[in-house]
């Protein structure tokens, strides 16, 4: 299950051979460093902790400088952990797009864009009340009954309401890979991903 | 930005079609596959409206059928686009002109951009 760190390019479409449109994401991918092997022994699971994109030394914190000189490199802006990798790894090693093959069915992470506090049209998809004329006058968008009365007295958990939209963790399973170009970093996946331009993302094998 | 149009045109191929813009009467030269045979069709219209930018921009093109309009769209870097050429050019005031929808007979006539040498 190799995966990586990524930044979220852009998208745009590229032609099959038969002359098919197909929108992708372009996300350059790594070069991404190991900075920590984590193992059975030592911290109770196996994994590999890879870091990605540059950070100012001045305003990386001590304790974080320490960790990136044991890895022998310089500090790093993202940070994320990868379990059951192929092949062993070091400390310090070097991970590149290359490890993906066009072809290839990928999970994406990303953040979803913020959309703020929004109600239950938006937010879940509710239909409102589907009238705006009839004698109501500001009930368009309402979400209708939260529940029953005096049985069961309260609301039920998970009940789905207005409130914050987006700009939470989001995973996309199974993109496929359309091409890797090592030269660049570059990974091409179709379809959209969670997440603005330039949003950190973590690709999955 | 810059990336994703250099990727671009690596990934597609760039073609070189004249300059055109809406109001120009053009011709497109389209390959359409029936079966297993290919063959080009030609699509001649008023140029509605191009876009989007790059790669992934597009053009609408309308023509009257008979009595029925008739648009289509293509993507500019589309492989079945075997050519685009201009017909006339058209002198209109506004990038997208969908006022011509409405217009037919006399009234669907756009005048035509005059070029003098200098």
């Amino acid at each position: 299950m190799p995966g990586i760190i990524g930044r979220k390019v852009g998208m745009t479409s590229i032609y099959s051979a038969e002359g098919k449109a197909t929108p992708c994401t372009v996300i350059e991918a790594g070069p991404c460093v190991v900075t920590q092997v984590k193992t059975q022994e030592k911290d109770g699971y196996e994994a590999i902790q890879l870091g990605f994109g540059d950070r100012k030394e001045g305003s990386t914190p001590s304790p974080l400088k320490g960790h990136f000189k044991k890895a022998n490199t310089t500090p790093k802006a993202k940070l994320a952990e990868f379990r059951e990798f192929n092949g062993s790894l070091n400390l310090g090693d070097i991970v590149t797009a290359d490890v993906f093959q066009a072809g290839d069915f990928v999970d994406v992470i990303g953040t979803s864009k913020g959309k703020g506090f929004q109600g239950v049209v938006k937010r879940h998809g509710f239909g409102g009340v589907g009238q705006s004329t009839h004698g109501q006058h500001n009930r368009l968008r309402a979400p209708g009954s939260i529940g029953a009365a005096s049985y069961p007295a309260r609301v039920f958990k998970g009940m789905r309401m207005a409130g914050q939209t987006g700009n939470k963790q989001v995973l996309i399973s199974n993109l496929e890979i359309l091409k890797v170009l090592t030269d660049k970093n570059l990974v091409i996946v179709k379809g959209s991903i969670p997440g603005a331009k330039g949003s950190t993302v973590l690709i999955k094998k | 930005m810059d990336i994703i149009n250099e990727i671009a045109k690596e990934l597609v191929p760039v073609k070189d079609f004249p300059d055109f813009k809406s109001g120009d009467t053009v011709t497109v030269a389209y390959k359409i596959i029936e079966g297993s045979k290919e063959r080009v069709q030609q699509f001649t219209g008023v140029v509605l409206q191009r876009r989007g930018s790059g790669v992934t921009e597009t053009f609408t093109i309308r023509k009257m059928s008979g009595n029925v309009g008739v648009e289509r769209i293509f993507p500019i870097s589309s492989p079945f686009i075997e050519s685009i050429s201009v017909n006339k050019r058209g002198k209109v005031r506004r990038a997208r002109i969908f006022y011509f929808r409405e217009r037919t007979g006399k009234a669907a006539r756009i005048k035509e951009r005059k070029f003098f040498a200098k």
